[in-house]
């Protein structure tokens, strides 16, 4: 049972604040456009869990600082475009880019990157910082540097009919999907026998090698695990975003914040971290401006919401370390 | 017989030495890496057909009848790479004429480093509205337009529209705030009912999107070159939003988006100075010639890089192959009469092209895929609203 501190009561209180004025805006004034923008950051949330549960695992078991990862989500949003382009088919382009990416990631860790667990993090950011450069390079020199085609067949993106307004059909389905993957994810960390020995590693290390389990093999395997879910998200995000070069990089940078808040090595913490980080982006970025407006001068608030808004969560991240330096739910315990 | 290796070496040297100083050295600066890579390589590819048409294909063939060599360089959107860029080209490889710059920061950057070499600066995308009005410069020529005339046109056609009311979209940074200025200068019927700037190179605009419909707007002005634009029209098409608010767009459809945008950009209007349709024999053969090595329509970054390396040989052959001169040279290529892609035009004394400005509106095309054709003239030879503050002194 985790103590709790005044300063952590505190924070959960001004959440707690927080969401019943939002539920009460949505309910009860029956505000849409609140109600709109809460699924769109929840969608987004969910996104971002797909990519931060790789990201938060490498970090957390193997103390690895990854910045490659955001690499495997554009290598999985380029192949799955690729498939799309020759065979016009987004299921094909989601089955080849799913196990493209698992073996990639497999590969990368194989080739290169198991070299750099005993590093310290300054080594593992410049090598995985080159593979940043590397890759992105790579689709230029491969695909050019135009957005590439990538599209959805309409029966499964069609504006849907919602409690009284639309909303785009497929922004559900990701949600569905995200949500799939944490459940299944939970049951394998939960309750399988690799699960356990994932849990051990992110405890305690040097002690699962004690007891005889080969490390490398599981090392090997999360990393896989963690590229494919990237690769995932590159291909179910592609066909909504722009799939061109370089765009991992700011998704990389909030799947790290996502990580801090969340607990590194926490894949609960970075679930609910990520649906926070989601709600936070979508919804500074929708209200901010107007807040400012009701007690700052126009031109001001013109300027200053959309900056703000692009802060709040590193503001919120702040926040965070400040009430619980280690995370909302660490996972390493001793 | 060191002595003798070392004077061959430095005969050779001398040699070469002549041989470059007959050499007439062109300097190409765009953006080939990182995000801003798409236009940047439209820009080369266009101005690579420009040299094509002029008769040069590698270092040493003659451009404009004079022995050329094209020294390429790469800015990846960054003002400091494009300074350090300039600098190497100017300072090291001496060219005698700098064309390109598709961002207007990184061209604003290299402006001081360029004029103080006295060589023609041929700005071929680049339009700040400094270059216009009060940095206006006889050594500095554009082949496309001020930032503010394509969303000025735009106005225009939304006050014909009678729409009755607008949301402005546009990213947080300068052109952002430029281009919806832009709009707000001819716009007169229409109310601006909301104003958002988004964060630049966002891909996911769904958040935008929903406050916009919340808004009530009956139209949206959005400005999102590159990879932002992609991802709007997507997010605007599975919203379902088109059906009921009118999308007018600037410098986000073009040739090099739209294969990307697809379907999504079907009925939306944005304005422009030239497209692949416009009917004249410098055109044709250009198009004909961007599609027959690259395997699709060419966009405007090209066009305007396809008469940037046109111009610069038309100059190049007034002034009678002597490029040494560098203002000389720049005079003859201000003045040079040359076959541009985009039909007859003349320039502003302020080195901007006075021309024409067209509507052009998404539709589907013969072979069913989207196609951009041009609906129309907004502007007969327009000047841009800055002309005025060019200094005396530096009109040419």
């Amino acid at each position: 049972m985790r103590r709790v501190t005044p300063r952590s009561a505190l924070g959960w209180a001004a959440v707690a604040v927080i969401v019943a004025y939002g539920l009460y805006r949505i309910f009860i004034r029956n505000d849409q456009l609140l109600f709109e923008t809460a699924l769109n950051g929840v969608q987004f949330g969910v996104f971002l869990f797909l990519i931060s549960a790789g990201l938060t695992l490498v970090f957390g078991i193997m103390n690895m600082v990854n910045l490659a990862h955001g690499s495997l989500f554009m290598m999985g949003a380029y192949i799955g475009s690729y498939v799309f382009q020759q065979s016009d088919s987004f299921a094909l382009a989601i089955a080849v880019a799913i196990p493209f990416s698992l073996l990639l990631g497999i590969v990368l860790e194989f080739l290169a990157l198991r070299t750099l667990y005993a590093r310290d993090h300054l080594d593992q950011v410049l090598a995985t910082f080159g593979f940043i450069l590397f890759f992105n390079q790579l689709v230029l020199r491969v695909f050019g540097a135009t957005s590439q085609e990538f599209r959805l067949p309409d029966s499964i993106n069609f504006p849907m009919p919602l409690f009284g307004f639309t909303y785009p059909s497929y922004r559900l389905i990701v949600i569905v999907v995200g949500l799939l993957v944490a459940l299944g994810l939970y049951l394998v960390i939960a309750k399988t026998r690799v699960g356990m020995l994932i849990r051990a590693g992110a405890s305690n290390r040097p002690m699962v090698g004690a007891l005889g389990v080969n490390v490398r093999m599981l090392f090997t395997l999360i990393f896989g695990i963690g590229a494919a879910l990237a690769g995932l998200a590159g291909v179910m995000i592609g066909p909504i975003e722009s799939v061109e070069s370089g765009m991992g990089e700011n998704k990389l940078i909030l799947a790290f914040v996502v990580i801090v808040i969340g607990g590194i090595g926490s894949i609960r913490g970075a679930f609910i971290a990520s649906i926070i980080v989601g709600l936070v982006e979508v919804i500074g970025r929708v209200f901010m401006k107007d807040m400012l407006r009701e007690f700052l001068p126009e031109e001001f608030a013109q300027t200053a919401g959309p900056a703000l808004a692009s802060m709040s969560i590193y503001i919120l991240m702040a926040a965070v370390l400040y009430f619980r330096p280690q995370g909302l739910f660490p996972a390493r315990t001793g | 017989m060191l002595r003798i290796v070392l004077l061959a070496g430095t005969a050779l040297a001398a040699g070469m030495a002549t041989a470059s100083a007959q050499e007439f050295k062109l300097g190409v600066i765009t953006t080939l890496s990182g995000p801003g890579a798409g236009p940047g390589t439209e820009l080369q590819k266009g101005f690579t057909i420009g040299l094509k048409h002029e008769g040069w294909t590698k270092d040493g063939d003659k451009f404009a009848g004079v022995p050329t060599k094209v020294i390429w360089g790469d800015d990846q959107q960054k003002t400091d790479a494009g300074v350090r860029e300039a600098e190497k080209l100017l300072d090291q490889e001496k060219v005698n004429v700098l064309a390109g710059i598709i961002w207007s920061n990184v061209a604003l950057a290299v402006y001081p480093k360029a004029i103080a070499k006295n060589i023609p600066y041929v700005i071929t995308n680049a339009g700040a509205s400094q270059f216009a009005g009060e940095m206006c410069n006889p050594l500095l020529t554009s082949t496309s337009w001020n930032n503010d005339q394509v969303p000025e046109a735009l106005g225009e056609r939304m006050n014909r529209d009678k729409i009755e009311s607008i949301y402005m979209l546009a990213p947080n940074y300068q052109a952002g705030k430029d281009m919806v200025a832009g709009v707000k200068r001819t716009l007169k019927g229409p109310k601006i009912i909301g104003e958002d700037y988004f964060k630049l190179g966002e891909t996911d605009h769904q958040a935008s999107i929903s406050k916009v419909r919340a808004s009530g707007a009956k139209a949206v002005f959005l400005f999102a070159p590159g990879g932002m634009g992609v991802a709007f029209f997507k997010n605007w098409q599975a919203s379902g939003a088109g059906k009921t608010i009118k999308l007018y767009t600037a410098f986000t459809v073009d040739w090099s988006t739209l294969p990307a945008i697809g379907d999504a950009a079907l009925g939306t209007y944005h304005t422009m100075y030239w497209n692949v349709d416009l009917d004249n024999p410098t055109n044709k053969a250009y198009v004909k010639d961007f599609v027959a090595a690259y395997g699709r329509n060419p966009s405007h970054y090209a066009a305007q890089a396809y008469d940037g390396a046109r111009i610069i040989a038309a100059g190049l052959k007034a002034a009678g192959g002597k490029f040494q001169d560098g203002p000389a040279l720049a005079r003859a290529i201000r003045k040079a009469k040359y076959d541009s892609a985009r039909g007859p035009y003349t320039y502003n004394v302020n080195g901007m092209p006075i021309q024409n400005f067209y509507l052009r509106e998404v539709v589907k095309g013969a072979d069913g895929k989207p196609t951009i054709v041009t609906r129309g003239t907004i502007y007969r030879n327009q000047k841009d609203a800055y002309w005025e503050k060019c200094p005396a002194d530096k009109r040419l």
